[in-house]
């Protein structure tokens, strides 16, 4: 069978599956009587139409390049990482407790502070998954599945019976002080009016040229993408690929605790229970439609921070259709453009094949 | 004495309630690794086994028929994952995490679709459910201390699926290593290419397991709906299903050692309602998030090796090619 043609591959194959996915979807909708069209309508005014919703989808887009980015990082060293949700959710403790250990500083101080305080729990929540599976063999997809629950077990008992202040009913932390948050573009741009999208968004488009250049541009991402290719090969050229599996996973969980810098920083200014909210769950389909590269991740948090914003729209205006038609959409782009990825590439390679053989040569 | 006799026996009755459905989840579980397929996707075939019953049920009045609806909606989803890994030679992993978040995001959507009651099912009462049988005699023997009692509240007053269950688990033993369906299942988990050169289908032999497994799961999912509660309920499978793969881990693959361990964590769970808020001598007050947290520490404490070692059957996850 001929190859596909590179831009057959890296363009063509993943529109097509990520289309098939938005199709079945509209299937679905269709379905249960509602028109899949007008939905699609209301939801880019629900992401685009005026200045909050587009801030909630730059703020919803933050949390999807982080949570995709973390997965993609780890995939790239053949490292399946189901944990950002966890590794996420515990994040958030370490920016609680720095935020709250300078509550009253200026953020400009904080800010940095609780990348690198949220980013060390991330990344230690992911690296004990990743030294089981360097050290004693465990499966990182197995184990990473089970600190998330782990994690919701644990951040739960410590907000509600160790962060809750006295007097409070709700389980939630203490709040941070206005000055200490993360400040939302709204205070410099009027448009955002209500909207929570923060600083935290330019750290996340900082975090995907600095990924691109990590995994493309460096001796290390050449040792990651040794390792995710061919693991025997990669240790016979000096790579220590336990050294490295513990590494990448740390980073990743580096990665994802970006996303508590973004809720607990720079939206709620507190820790609460299940902040994370699926948030890690969707960069698992971000980085798969993204295809792992930053260009395709951004895209694909871009797109499900308009599934998300805008299904918050269409609950109001549709009420036959729940935001949970987005999770749908995004089994279906998992099942598409990660399973079932090389369905149509035999297909499609024939049919280019056939489209270019006339004028072709031989 | 006597009360405590009585706690003990609640307790072990609602671990039997607790441990069912993690039971058959466990065996269907089994039935497809075996085989060399790997399903983390068994939390979403329960939960969409759970819609259907309950929604079948609710419309036709017949457990029976939401049983098969149960049954039916795993294996449109078991369907799914053996064309993504069988196929398509695809990643498990990734279907099977597909197939979770499809359960999540369809039983919700269908069911405010359908119903228009935030995601609950109607609720089910009468023949829409499985109801407790009381076994012959029990009434008579109550009266009898401990064992008479013991064979009221633990063994008898259950649903059908619940038996059901029970004797899956001897069956699925038998199957598995009395049989040469159950050999050549073993053997394909293994060892594809042996059982491909023997001449036997690997495609459909793992198609079959995939069937099994559909089969056990969809009924695990209607016990969750249509006997355990009386109808559905948003994420009702609450993490069964992949507390059923870390008790399939846990056992080694193995049939009897599944039930234990699927016991262990449905007393694990019984225990967790006892305990709440109550004051221990010298421990204190334990929290209740400990004990949900213990299933998954304890299996990745084992996976780590530091008690026993397991290891998955040779062939899971790997799509088979044949060569050509």
């Amino acid at each position: 069978m001929t190859p596909l043609p590179r831009w057959a591959d890296v363009v063509l194959l993943p529109l097509l599956n990520v289309v098939l996915a938005f199709l079945v979807g509209g299937l679905i909708v269709l379905a249960v009587g509602q028109n899949p069209l007008q939905a699609v309508g209301i939801m880019l005014y629900g992401a685009f139409g005026y200045g909050s919703g587009f801030g909630y989808t730059l703020y919803y887009t933050t949390d999807f390049i982080f949570a995709g980015l973390a997965v993609s990082l780890a995939y790239h060293a053949g490292l399946f990482n189901i944990g950002p949700e966890g590794q996420a959710y515990v994040g958030g403790l370490g920016v609680i407790l720095l935020g709250l250990a300078l509550n009253g500083a200026h953020w400009a101080i904080v800010f940095p502070l609780m990348i690198i305080c949220g980013g060390a729990f991330g990344a230690l929540w992911a690296f004990v998954p990743g030294y089981l599976q360097a050290k004693r063999g465990s499966h990182v997809v197995i184990t990473t599945i089970l600190f998330n629950f782990i994690a919701t077990s644990m951040m739960g008992f410590l907000i509600s019976r160790v962060l809750k202040p006295v007097g409070v009913n709700s389980d939630e932390s203490a709040p941070l002080e206005a000055i200490t948050r993360v400040p939302q573009l709204r205070t410099f741009i009027e448009l955002f009016k209500n909207s929570p999208v923060n600083l935290t968004f330019f750290l996340a488009i900082i975090a995907l040229f600095f990924i691109y250049w990590l995994i493309w541009r460096t001796k290390f991402g050449y040792a990651v993408r040794a390792l995710g290719q061919n693991p025997v090969a990669a240790n016979y050229a000096g790579i220590s690929n336990q050294k490295m599996i513990m590494i990448v996973m740390a980073m990743s969980g580096v990665l994802a605790a970006m996303v508590a810098v973004n809720n607990v920083g720079g939206v709620q200014g507190r820790l609460i229970l299940n902040f994370v909210n699926g948030a890690g769950f969707v960069g698992i389909a971000v980085a798969f439609m993204g295809r792992g590269h930053p260009v395709g991740v951004g895209l694909s948090a871009l797109l499900f921070g308009i599934l998300y914003q805008g299904g918050q729209e269409l609950a109001f205006q549709m009420p036959g259709i729940t935001r949970e038609m987005i999770v749908t959409i995004q089994a279906l782009v998992i099942l598409f453009t990660g399973a079932m990825g090389d369905m149509l590439r035999a297909p499609l390679a024939r049919l280019l094949a056939r489209s270019s053989s006339p004028t072709g040569a031989k | 004495m006597e009360s405590y006799l009585v706690d003990i026996t609640l307790i072990l009755d609602s671990t039997v309630r607790l441990a069912v459905p993690l039971i058959l989840a466990c065996l269907a579980g089994l039935y497809s690794e075996r085989a060399g397929i790997v399903d983390i996707g068994l939390e979403g075939k329960l939960l969409a086994g759970a819609f259907a019953a309950a929604s079948m049920s609710a419309v036709t009045g017949s457990a029976w028929l939401g049983l098969l609806a149960g049954i039916g909606a795993a294996l449109m989803f078991s369907g799914i994952h053996g064309l993504a890994s069988i196929n398509f030679k695809g990643n498990q992993t990734i279907s099977g995490v597909a197939l979770n978040f499809l359960a999540a995001g369809l039983t919700t959507f269908l069911g405010q679709s359908w119903f228009k009651r935030g995601g609950y099912t109607p609720q089910l009462s009468g023949d829409q459910r499985f109801n407790p049988i009381t076994l012959p005699f029990a009434e008579q023997l109550r009266e009898v201390p401990i064992l008479g009692q013991i064979y009221f509240e633990l063994i008898s007053g259950h649903n059908i699926i619940t038996y059901f269950a029970f004797i899956a688990v001897p069956v699925t033993a038998w199957v598995l290593f009395r049989t040469r369906f159950g050999l050549r299942l073993r053997a394909v988990g293994e060892n594809p290419k042996a059982i491909d050169t023997a001449g036997i289908s690997v495609t459909r032999l793992r198609y079959q397991a995939l069937i099994i497994t559909a089969v056990l799961v969809g009924i695990g999912g209607a016990y969750l709906s249509i006997a355990q509660s009386a109808g559905f309920n948003n994420n009702m499978s609450a993490g069964r299903g992949y507390i059923a793969l870390a008790a399939l881990i846990f056992a080694k693959w193995r049939p009897g050692p599944a039930l234990l361990v699927c016991l262990m964590f449905g007393f694990l769970d019984a225990v967790q309602f006892r305990i709440q808020g109550q004051v221990f001598p010298i421990i204190g007050e334990v929290p209740v998030q400990a004990i949900q947290a213990l299933p998954y520490i304890l299996t990745v404490i084992l996976l780590a090796g530091f008690i026993g070692r397991a290891v998955a059957p040779k062939a899971s996850g790997i799509p088979y090619t044949k060569e050509r």
